[in-house]
């Protein structure tokens, strides 16, 4: 009801809108013009009552009571029915009441709009007139006012002329101050001087044909030339930083003086200033010693990443500053400035060369990165600015990072030779009875292991100049060359070489002039390292290597792995040959005096083996228990050692008689000859002193055939009495015992013993052979 | 082109003595002493016929003992000197002798050989060279080049120098000095330098090598440690002054230069046993044989230390004047080695004829591309330098 009273209260035109949305219900006629209204902003809901009529729906506009009488039948009980019966007719009277209502009301309001009209009529007679009579009066108002500006418009212009004078005016005003406010600045804001003569300048280079304008210019000219006098004076004496220096340039050139003139003289004094740091880096470096004298120079007193950071934040910051400022000064033109950098670059690099040369021993290797990575890094901004300079710090990078290498490469040889060392003097040191000291294997696995070791930990060291956050580790040197060229060349190549190298130079080298010569044990070792080296160390670091490394495709051509192996094997085989002949001598040095000192024919029957024979046996015992921890064991010929031992019995219980018959025979000489020739003819040539196998029966092989063959050389050389023969007979027999075991064939072993004893029977005076089951004996005692 | 095949000769005796009849210029002669404890001991005369290939042998009794050494007088074709090994029950003493054969064969005579077992003849004694105060004689040099009135002996640790007096009848001891030092010190072999006026000598005693000056008997040079072990044989170079080559237990050859000891100029490692004897040619020094206790001989060529370290200097006229029948022949074979001149320090060839320990290779006297070897059963193998590679330094 508030609405219907607001509506009647002001008696405007729309008041049909509140019914509407207060009674819904009814409102059908209402609702028709809403109806596309509400199609299209409910398009959905509109569109499917259209398309779906539902007859049976009560409110809705298709509503068919026949149908829904039908449905409504068929579909519900009675109960239902009944009290849809008495729904529907609940619904009908409050319609009805509705209804009633709403013509109640709708009657008043339809009164009180005619009043209203009826109003509104009497009012708008009255109106019309008092329009016209403003009209009226409007148009009085208009030619009056055309009267007054008429009247006013001369007045108006002679204003507006006096404002243009006195503005005018106010500028020459300025204009004649100029001079003593460029006095008065020039001392102290010397920049606020130049702004303002800046602005006069041109009024007064208009003006200038005037006397009094040129007396004005001519007095600014004479402050300004001052004034770039007093700012040359400034420029040259004085220590000025960069930025005064650039301000001080800046003005100058405002103040038209030459430019030429100008860049030279920023350029000296910025290279003034930029020498001053130079000299102050250089302070830090020990004074350059050209003779030599000073064998150490004192450790430089800031590390190298320090220097490094004072050199690139002071100088490389100074000149990349300058020489910015130089470029916005004088434009493109950087003929001067380039010479000027390049050289100021090159003094700074040979600087940090001399720095970087100071960093001798290994040091921290991360620092030194770290510095080198600065110093790229800082000197990237300059480089824009320097492009030719690029080249030198790089290479200045390239070859620190080489320098490095190879002092890694020496201190993995010094290294390597102090691990060799340490295992000398195990070798060498005393050792309590009975109390082993640690074994070759175990000397050897702590050899091969702490110098794969440092190896390993040299290439971590190493690989921090490539790593991922290093600046200058993108560099084509360092992702190509320096992985191929230096490291997997310079250092592990080079180092392997080097082992190699070292070791065979244990074998090739001092044995025989002088220098004291390498334990055997030690060259057994070695040469069991340079096999491991060979079998599978050497493909092992480089597949390390190539891993931390990975070398360029197009890169420089690489030492193959098969080449290593092949010198590490060459080493090998001559570190293990060198052995043989080493021990091989030892055993013949002895069975040579034995042989050489003995009275052959003054001695008296034998009752022993000689003791030379016992130590030979024992020496080659030793040997084989040595070779035996470090090799395998190797093939025999095919012969097991029950068979073996047969065979053995048989010859020795043979040959007595059988190989000594003819040599004492008087009337046969030649037989002896045929005998043994027609014996050579079958077994075949022994090479004494020839390359071994890397097993051990092929090492101790190698020994008994240098001392058997010692044993007969030096027994041809003597002359023998019937005992000196049977001496010789029982040593052979004790041998013959005691050797064949460690022998690959034991045929070699047997046919140098019976030469041995064929040539003792053949230098002997009194050529009577002792009982075999007498020398039998005496071996089995002895 | 084939190289003819060696020519072997057997003894009944084993032998370590071999030496070419150095007087003799025209003929290929080589004597061989024999060594037997048992036996009468014999010298053979061994003449090598090298147009039909054909060895003619005659045998001089040596009847006072086994032979250890033998040499040759530079100077009479019909004399020599032996070290002999005298046997009592309980002593062996080694002595040596000068002995002059007999006439006719001191230019071989051509009997067949199957009738001269039954003629042998026997040497005659000149003088006996007293080592009662010296001990056991290990070799005797005589003057390269002289007139046969000089030699020297090594007795154990003594230096003999003798004069032959009265046509070698008489031996006076002129000079002599001792090695002293530590230990029981034994000269093993000496060689007598064709340079110097042959006033030096050079002697090896266990591992060292030391140069004597013949005239003060002083030392001259001593090369410690020249091998690793015993030194068993050197020779000068004929045609460089300061050259030697040394062989020992070691395996090894080694080149020395005198004036410079502290290293040798060069090593050859060729053998596998112990190196007896080495020999440089006596023409072309480049040609150095080795004969060693592993059966084998090695004939090497050591062009870079030689005299003619870059061949022989031929110019082609003379080239071009050369015999035509060896025209042909010669533009066929020598190509390859024209090829790759200089020619590389190598080893020759190997010669494997022996059967047990070489003890002793000798150049001919006459004939510069012959040698003989001889090894201990008796076996004297007679062999030439190829002929390709002989042509290659003759041209």
């Amino acid at each position: 009801m508030a609405a219907v009273t607001a509506g009647s209260g002001s008696g405007s035109g729309p008041a049909g809108s509140p019914e509407a949305t207060g009674g819904s219900t009814g409102g059908g006629g209402w609702r028709r013009p809403h109806g596309p209204l509400q199609r299209y902003y409910g398009p959905s809901t509109a569109e499917a009552a259209e398309a779906s009529p539902d007859p049976t729906d009560i409110n809705g506009p298709h509503f068919d009571p026949e149908v829904f009488m039908t449905k409504v039948r068929n579909e519900c009980p009675l109960g239902q029915l009944l009290a849809r019966e008495a729904a529907l007719g609940r619904e009908i009277r409050a319609l009805d009441s509705d209804m009633q209502t709403l013509l109640y009301e709708n009657y008043n309001k339809f009164i009180s709009a005619t009043d209203t009209i009826r109003k509104m009529k009497v009012d708008f007679r009255h109106m019309e007139a008092e329009m016209d009579d403003l009209a009226a009066n409007m148009a009085a108002i208009s030619a009056s006012s055309a009267r007054v500006s008429a009247a006013l418009q001369d007045r108006h212009r002679r204003g507006a002329q006096l404002a243009g004078v006195q503005a005018l005016l106010r500028k020459l005003q300025a204009l004649v101050e100029v001079p003593g406010r460029l006095r008065c600045w020039a001392g102290t804001e010397p920049a606020r001087a130049l702004r303002c003569h800046a602005r006069a300048r041109a009024v007064l280079r208009h003006y200038r044909h005037l006397p009094s304008f040129r007396a004005i210019e001519d007095e600014s000219h004479a402050i300004m030339a001052d004034l770039a006098q007093r700012l040359r004076t400034r420029l040259r004496e004085e220590k000025l930083d960069p930025k005064e220096l650039t301000e001080c340039v800046e003005m100058l050139l405002q103040l038209e003086e030459p430019a030429e003139e100008l860049s030279e003289e920023f350029l000296s004094q910025a290279g003034a200033r930029l020498e001053a740091e130079l000299a102050a880096l250089e302070a830090e470096l020990p004074t350059a010693d050209p003779s030599g004298t000073a064998t150490t120079p004192p450790p430089p007193a800031s590390d190298i990443l320090d220097f490094v950071d004072r050199g690139s934040s002071a100088f490389v910051g100074t000149l990349c500053q300058l020489a910015s400022s130089y470029r916005a000064l004088f434009g493109g033109d950087t003929g001067r400035l380039e010479p000027f950098a390049a050289a100021l670059a090159t003094r700074y690099f040979a600087l940090l060369e001399r720095r970087l040369a100071l960093e001798r021993g290994l040091g921290d290797t991360s620092l030194l990165v770290r510095a080198l990575d600065r110093f790229h890094r800082r000197l990237r901004a300059l480089l824009e600015l320097l492009p030719a300079g690029a080249d030198a710090a790089a290479a200045l990078v390239a070859r620190a990072a080489r320098e490095r290498v190879d002092r890694y490469l020496r201190a993995l040889q010094t290294f390597f030779l102090g691990c060799l060392g340490d295992v000398r003097q195990a070798l060498a040191a005393p050792r309590p009875p009975g109390k082993e000291g640690p074994g070759l294997p175990d000397l050897l696995a702590t050899l091969a292991a702490s110098v794969l070791g440092q190896l390993k930990a040299v290439l971590a060291y190493v690989q921090l100049f490539t790593a991922r956050d290093v600046a200058f580790a993108s560099l084509p040197y360092f992702k190509g060359e320096f992985c191929v060229t230096a490291v997997r060349e310079g250092l592990v190549v080079a180092f392997v070489r080097w082992l190699c190298r070292t070791a065979r130079g244990f074998a090739d080298g001092p044995a025989e002039r002088g220098a004291p010569a390498a334990p055997p044990a030690l060259l057994l070792l070695l040469a069991r390292l340079c096999l491991d080296y060979e079998n599978s160390t050497i493909s092992y670091i480089l597949t390390l290597t190539d891993e931390q490394f990975p070398p360029q495709d197009s890169g420089p051509a690489v030492t193959p792995g098969p080449a290593l192996c092949a010198e590490a094997r060459a080493a090998a085989q001559r570190l293990l040959d060198h052995y043989v002949q080493v021990q091989g001598a030892a055993v013949a040095q002895m069975l040579r005096k034995s042989v050489e000192t003995r009275d052959w024919l003054g001695t008296v029957e034998p009752r022993n083996v000689r003791a030379v024979m016992k130590r030979v046996v024992e020496d080659i015992t030793a040997i084989d228990v040595q070779v035996g921890q470090l090799f395998e064991e190797g093939v025999r010929r095919a012969q097991s050692s029950d068979s073996s031992r047969r065979a053995f019995s048989v010859y020795s219980s043979s040959r007595a008689p059988g190989r000594y018959a003819p040599s004492y025979t008087p009337s046969a000489p030649m037989d002896t000859h045929l005998l043994s020739n027609i014996q050579k003819l079958f077994s075949e040539r022994i090479d004494i002193f020839s390359p071994v196998e890397f097993n051990k029966v092929s090492v101790l092989t190698g020994i008994i055939k240098i001392s058997l063959k010692t044993l007969l050389e030096c027994v041809r050389l003597r002359t023998l009495g019937r005992f000196g023969l049977q001496q010789v007979q029982v040593d052979g027999h004790y041998l013959q015992l005691y050797l064949w075991r460690f022998a690959s064939d034991e045929r070699v072993v047997q046919g140098l013993l019976d030469e041995v004893a064929a040539s003792a029977a053949h230098r002997c005076l009194d050529p009577v052979p002792m009982e075999h089951s007498v020398v039998e004996l005496i071996c089995e005692r002895g | 082109m084939e190289d003819d095949a060696p020519v072997i000769y057997g003894l009944e005796f084993q032998a370590r003595a071999l030496t070419p009849q150095t007087a003799e210029t025209d003929a290929i002669r080589f004597l061989v002493g024999t060594q037997s404890l048992r036996y009468d001991n014999q010298i053979h005369i061994i003449d090598f016929d090298d147009e039909n290939n054909i060895i003619n042998k005659n045998v001089l009794l040596h009847q006072v003992g086994e032979i250890w050494h033998i040499s040759t007088s530079p100077a009479d074709k019909g004399v020599l000197a032996t070290c002999y090994n005298k046997t009592s029950d309980t002593k062996v003493m080694t002595c040596a002798a000068v002995w002059r054969m007999p006439k006719e064969l001191e230019s071989g005579s051509h009997e067949s050989p199957d009738d001269s077992s039954s003629n042998t003849q026997t040497l005659e004694l000149l003088c006996h060279l007293d080592n009662t105060a010296h001990g056991n004689m290990a070799c005797v040099m005589w003057e390269p080049m002289g007139d046969g009135k000089k030699i020297i002996s090594l007795a154990d640790n003594n230096i003999l120098l003798w004069d032959l007096e009265e046509s070698s009848a008489k031996a006076v001891l002129s000079s002599s000095a001792a090695l002293e030092g530590k230990g029981q010190l034994k000269f093993t072999s000496g060689r007598w330098s064709p340079h110097h006026n042959c006033t030096q000598i050079a002697t090896a005693n266990d591992t060292t090598v030391r140069g004597w000056d013949t005239r003060s008997m002083r030392q001259i040079y001593c090369i410690e440690n020249a091998h690793g072990q015993l030194v068993r044989d050197l020779d000068f170079n004929p045609n460089k002054q300061y050259y030697l080559a040394s062989c020992g237990d070691d395996c090894k050859v080694k080149f020395w230069d005198t004036r410079n000891v502290t290293e040798p100029v060069k090593t050859l490692e060729e053998h596998s046993h112990w190196v007896w004897n080495v020999r440089y040619n006596h023409s072309h020094d480049q040609l150095i044989l080795t004969g060693s206790s592993d059966s084998r001989v090695i004939l090497s060529n050591m062009v870079s230390i030689s005299s003619e370290p870059f061949g022989h200097m031929v110019d082609d006229d003379e080239l071009s004047d050369q015999e035509d029948q060896h025209q042909e022949e010669k533009i066929f074979v020598y190509r390859p080695f024209r090829i790759k001149e200089p020619l590389q320090d190598s080893v020759i060839a190997t010669y494997e004829e022996h059967e047990d320990s070489v003890y002793a290779v000798e150049w001919s006297s006459a004939d510069p591309w012959l040698f003989a070897s001889l090894s201990y059963d008796g076996r004297l193998v007679i062999n030439r330098v190829p002929r390709a590679l002989k042509y290659h330094i003759l041209l």
